[in-house]
C-alpha cells in the first residue's frame, strides 16, 4: 500500500468513531403545550397561527385559526384573553398582543373576502342548532365542516345573540359582526329567525333531527325589589342593550344609575353615557378586588367619566331621589349594611344584576337536569336526554363570548361522534411548556406594541369602535414577539450548538439528532429558546 | 459602539439563525453547507467547549478565505482529541507540530505559502496552555514580528488533557489538581497569572479581540474582521471545560454566557492597542451566579461561604466592566427596520 512519509496506516476520517456509544441520555424534539393555547377557551392553537402570521403569512395564519374559531374579528374585540395573563411573555417584559394579532387577522380577512373552509361531505344527518349566539354559530360552523346539515334557529330578529343584542357597537362594529356571520352561512345553513323553541323534544321530532344544540343563553335579567315610587323609571340591563340595538333606546334622562358590578354594568353606563347622560353612576355593593368586571372594561369606563360608588346597596329610588346605603366588609369578605344612608339625584336606574336562562324548552323533560338555573352537561356537552346538547351560557361554565365558541366546537365534536356512534374520547395533552422549559436570552428585547384608542371626547356622543386596529407592520411585530413555546420555530440553535455536528438540518426548521455520534450532553436542550427538545434516558 | 442594529425576527440576532432571516444575516453554522472543520466522532468530553468554539472559528474563517486556509495547532485537548493517529477529524489543511512552538510554524508556514506565490491565509491555534505559558515566547516573536497570521487561543483556563493543572491562565480561587482548595486562600492565588489579550495588545500588533462561544454571531464577525486583515493578529475565545470546571455538560454555553454578563471575561476588540468596540452587557448577573455552578468554586460556597473571596472576584468583574465600560445604559431594543 502507498502511504505518505512515515505514514504506515491509511489516514481514515474519525466518522470511524461512533460516540453515540458513550451516550446515557437522548435528546428528542417534542411538542409542548403553550400556555396561551391551554388558556385558551375556544381551544385556539395560537401558537400555530402565529408562526404563520410572523412569516407575514396572513392567509395561512388566520386558516389556522379558524380551524378552531370562525370569528376571529368578533373574538379579535370581545374576548377578555385569558391567553394574554397566561402567556410566558409576561416575564421577560409584556404579554404578547394576541388579541390585538387576532383582531387584525380578522379585519383582513373579511377585508380581502377570505372564505372559510368549505362543509366536509354531506352525511344526511340532520342538526337543529337552538340560538345563534357564539355558541350557536360555533357548533353550526364545525357541524358543516363535519357534513352534517345544521338548520339554526333563533327567536330574536337577528342573528348574532348577545354579540348583538348584548355587546355595544363600540365594542363590536355591527358590520364585523354581520361579516363574520355570513361567512358561516356561506356554508350552507337553513335559518330560521323570530323562532322560539317551545320544546326541545317536540321540536326535534317535528323537524326529525338527529340531533339538538342548545346554546339559549342567559337573556333574562335578574330583578331585585327596589321600593320604588310609580315615576321610577326602572330598567334591566339586557332589555336596555337589546333596545340600543335595536336602535329604539329608552329615554334615560341625564342622571343615570347603573346598579351591578359585572361587564354587563358597565356596558350599560358607557351605553348611557354616549345616549346623552352627563352622569353614569354604577353603584355596586363591594370594592374593586371583588367586581366581576374585567379591568380593561372597568378602566376604559372610567375614562369616559364613568364614575364608581363602592360598597353600596340601592336601597328605594322615589321620585328623582335614589337612596343608597353604605356598606362594609366583613371578615369573610361579605358586604354587610351599616346603617348609614345617603341620597342620589337620579333620573333613571338600570339593574345589571346578572342574568338568567329561559330554560322552558326543557321544562316537560326531567331527563335534563337543570341545577342552579343551567343545564347539566357531560364532558362531550350532551345532557340528559340522548342526542341533545346543551352549551354557552345556558350551561355551568364562565359566561364570555370565547367560552361559548369553544363550547360550539366542542358540542359539534360530540354530536358528530353520537351520530356516528362512538364514544367521545378528549386527546391527552401535551405537556405544559411552562417558563422553566425555555431560554429566553435569544429573546430579542421587544416592548409590546399598543393599539391606538379613539380619542374621549369622540366617544361621548358616538358608537364608534373605541379600540382601533394595529397596523400591519405592527401587527407582524406583535406576532414576532411570540415565543413560540414548546414548539420549534427554526433557530437553528440546536443545529449551531452541537459539539459533535450530530445534529443535521434538513430545512429550515426541520431537523434531526444522528445518534450516531451524539454524545448526550444535553447543551441543545439547553439552549433550544422554546423548549421544543428534552433529555430522555436511554435504556442500558 | 453597537455593531449591527438589532433585527427583530423574533429571536433578534442572538441565535444561531432563523427561518424568517436573509442567509447573509444567518451565521455560517446556521448553514447546512458549514465547512464543520472538526468532523464528528471526534473524543472531546461530553459539552466540550473548546471543539465547538474551534468549529465556530474555522468554519467562519474558511467561509472568509473561500476555502483558502491552513491551521497550525499546538499540542493540547484540541489536538490530542480530534487526531488519535490514523484517524482525524479534519476537514480543514491542518498540521501539528509540538506544544510550544505554534506561532513559529505557523510564521513559517505563511512564509512559505507567500515564497510559493500562494494566497492561502494560516492560523495558528492552541489552548490556553500553549498560548500563554508554553508557546508564549514563539508568540510574542510573531507579534513582534507581525507575520501574517491570525492566532487563537481557545482559553479553558487551564491544562485539561493532562489531569487539570494550573496554567497561567487559571483564574483566581479556581481549584485545579495543582491549586488546591485548602488552606487560607484556597485554590489559585490572587495577583497571578497573564491577561494575554492585554499582553497582545502591548504588541501593537493590528487586531486583538475576545469572543466566547455563548455569542456566535460576535464570534464570527471577529474571525471575519481578523481575515480582512493582514499582519499579526489574535483572538482569545472562552470556551469552558465541562471537566476541569466540573460544570454539567449542557452548561458549557451557559458558562460562557455568564462569564460575560457578569463582567468575569470581557468581551471586546482593539487594533493597535486602541480598544474600539465592546460588547455589551445585556443582563448583568453577580459572579456568584457564574462561580456557583462551578465544582472549581464549590469551597467559596456551602455552609461556610467564602464571603470575602467572592468579594475579591466580584471586584475583578467590576474592575473590567470599569475599564472596557461594559455597561451602557442605552436600550437595545429591536426594531423590524434595519
Amino acid at each position: 500500500m502507498e502511504t505518505p512519509f512515515a505514514i504506515t496506516l491509511p489516514v481514515g476520517t474519525s466518522r470511524a468513531n461512533h460516540t453515540g456509544s458513550w451516550r446515557v441520555e437522548r435528546p428528542v424534539y417534542l411538542h409542548r403545550l403553550p400556555p396561551c393555547n391551554n388558556a385558551c377557551p375556544a381551544g385556539e392553537n395560537i401558537q400555530g397561527w402565529l408562526y404563520h402570521a410572523e412569516a407575514g403569512e396572513y392567509e395561512s395564519a388566520w386558516r389556522t385559526l379558524v380551524e378552531d374559531n370562525p370569528l376571529p374579528a368578533i373574538m379579535g374585540r370581545v374576548c377578555f384573553h385569558p391567553c394574554e395573563s397566561a402567556c410566558n411573555r409576561v416575564q421577560v417584559d409584556e404579554a404578547v398582543g394576541i388579541n390585538a394579532v387576532e383582531r387584525f387577522l380578522g379585519d383582513v380577512a373579511l377585508e380581502k373576502g377570505w372564505a372559510l373552509p368549505g362543509p366536509g361531505p354531506e352525511t344526511g344527518r340532520r342538526v337543529l342548532v337552538v340560538g345563534s349566539g357564539p355558541a350557536g354559530l360555533s357548533a353550526t360552523y364545525h357541524l358543516r365542516r363535519a357534513g352534517h346539515a345544521v338548520t339554526l334557529v333563533d327567536g330574536a330578529a337577528q342573528l348574532g345573540g348577545m354579540m348583538r343584542y348584548g355587546i355595544p357597537a363600540y365594542r363590536l362594529p355591527r358590520v364585523v359582526l354581520d361579516g363574520e356571520i355570513e361567512r358561516i352561512l356561506a356554508l350552507g345553513v337553513q335559518v330560521r329567525l323570530d323562532h322560539r323553541v317551545e320544546d326541545v323534544a317536540a321540536e326535534r321530532e317535528a323537524g326529525a333531527y338527529d340531533a339538538v344544540f342548545m346554546a339559549v343563553g342567559a337573556q333574562i335579567g335578574r330583578r331585585v325589589s327596589v321600593p320604588a315610587g310609580d315615576s321610577a323609571r326602572i330598567v334591566d340591563a339586557v332589555n336596555f342593550l337589546h333596545a340600543v340595538a335595536d336602535e329604539d333606546p329608552p329615554l334615560l334622562g341625564r342622571r343615570v344609575v347603573v346598579y351591578g358590578g359585572g361587564d354587563t354594568a358597565f356596558d350599560a353606563a358607557r351605553t348611557a353615557k354616549r345616549l346623552g347622560a352627563s352622569d353614569a353612576v354604577i353603584v355596586y355593593r363591594r370594592n374593586r378586588e371583588k367586581m366581576p368586571a374585567h379591568g380593561e372594561e372597568f378602566e376604559q369606563a372610567l375614562g369616559e367619566g364613568v364614575t364608581m360608588r363602592w360598597l353600596s346597596t340601592i336601597s328605594s329610588f322615589e321620585g328623582e331621589r335614589l337612596v343608597v346605603e353604605k356598606m362594609a366588609l366583613n371578615e369573610g369578605g361579605f358586604p354587610e349594611p351599616t346603617g348609614e344612608f345617603e341620597e342620589l339625584d337620579a333620573d333613571a336606574l338600570v339593574l345589571a344584576l346578572g342574568q338568567d336562562t329561559d330554560l322552558s324548552l326543557v321544562a316537560e323533560h326531567p331527563e335534563i337536569s337543570v341545577e342552579g338555573g343551567v343545564v347539566s352537561v357531560a364532558d362531550n356537552l350532551m345532557t340528559g336526554l340522548a342526542g341533545v346538547f346543551a352549551g354557552g351560557d345556558a350551561t355551568p361554565a364562565d359566561r364570555t363570548a370565547t367560552v361559548a365558541v369553544g363550547h360550539g366546537k366542542r358540542a359539534a365534536r360530540g354530536i358528530d361522534d353520537y351520530l356516528a356512534g362512538r364514544e367521545s374520547v378528549t386527546a391527552p395533552k401535551h405537556e405544559l411548556a411552562d417558563f422553566s422549559k425555555l431560554n429566553t436570552w435569544y429573546y430579542a428585547d421587544a416592548p409590546r406594541q399598543r393599539r391606538p384608542e379613539l380619542e374621549r371626547v369622540r366617544r361621548q356622543g358616538t358608537f364608534d369602535e373605541v379600540i382601533l386596529g394595529l397596523t400591519e407592520q405592527n401587527a407582524l411585530f406583535e406576532a414576532r414577539r411570540c415565543m413560540s413555546c414548546g414548539n420549534c420555530f427554526g433557530c437553528d440553535n440546536c443545529f449551531g450548538v452541537c459539539p459533535d455536528n450530530a445534529v443535521m438540518k434538513i430545512a429550515d426548521g426541520e431537523y434531526e439528532f444522528n445518534y450516531d455520534f451524539c454524545k448526550g450532553c444535553g447543551i441543545c436542550v439547553a439552549e433550544c429558546p422554546c423548549g421544543a427538545i428534552e433529555m430522555v434516558p436511554e435504556r442500558i | 459602539m453597537t455593531r449591527v442594529p438589532i433585527r427583530f425576527y423574533q429571536v433578534g440576532s442572538f441565535a444561531v439563525g432563523n427561518r424568517l432571516l436573509e442567509d447573509e444575516d444567518r451565521t455560517v453554522q446556521s448553514d447546512p453547507q458549514r465547512t464543520n472543520s472538526i468532523d464528528s466522532g471526534h473524543r472531546a468530553c461530553q459539552g466540550c467547549g473548546e471543539a465547538l468554539g474551534a468549529r465556530y472559528a474555522l468554519d467562519a474563517a474558511m467561509r472568509a478565505t473561500n476555502g483558502q486556509l491552513a491551521v497550525v495547532n499546538a499540542t493540547g485537548c484540541l489536538e490530542v482529541f480530534s487526531t488519535p493517529y490514523p484517524e482525524t477529524s479534519w476537514r480543514i489543511a491542518w498540521l501539528h507540530s509540538l506544544f510550544g512552538n505554534a506561532p513559529a510554524v505557523a510564521t513559517g508556514v505563511a512564509a512559505a505559502l507567500r515564497v510559493k506565490g500562494r494566497d492561502v491565509r494560516v492560523i495558528g491555534q492552541a489552548g490556553d496552555g500553549g498560548t500563554v505559558d508554553i508557546g508564549f515566547g514563539a508568540l510574542s516573536g510573531m507579534f513582534e514580528r507581525n507575520d501574517d497570521v491570525l492566532f487563537i487561543c481557545y482559553d479553558n483556563e487551564g491544562y485539561m488533557n493532562t489531569g487539570v493543572q494550573r496554567s497561567a491562565a487559571t483564574p483566581p480561587a479556581a481549584r485545579t489538581a495543582t491549586t488546591d482548595a485548602v488552606g487560607p486562600e484556597p485554590g489559585n492565588v490572587f495577583g497571578q497569572g497573564k491577561d494575554l489579550p492585554r499582553i497582545a495588545m502591548a504588541h501593537d500588533v493590528g487586531y486583538v479581540a475576545t469572543a466566547t462561544v455563548a455569542d456566535l454571531h460576535d464570534l464570527e464577525a471577529k474571525v471575519e474582521r481578523a481575515m480582512s486583515l493582514r499582519g499579526a493578529r489574535y483572538l482569545h475565545i472562552l470556551v469552558p471545560c465541562p471537566l476541569g470546571w466540573g460544570s454539567a455538560s449542557s452548561d458549557t454555553i451557559n458558562l460562557a454566557r455568564l462569564a460575560a454578563e457578569s463582567g468575569i471575561f470581557p468581551v471586546f476588540e482593539a487594533e493597535h492597542g486602541v480598544v474600539t468596540s465592546v460588547t455589551p452587557i445585556r443582563r448583568r448577573v453577580r459572579v456568584e451566579e457564574y462561580l456557583k455552578r462551578q465544582k472549581r468554586y464549590a469551597h467559596l460556597f456551602g455552609t461556610q461561604p467564602r464571603l470575602e473571596v467572592i468579594a475579591r472576584l466580584q471586584a475583578l468583574a467590576d474592575a473590567n466592566i470599569a475599564r472596557y465600560g461594559l455597561v451602557n445604559d442605552e436600550t437595545t431594543n429591536a426594531t423590524l427596520e434595519d
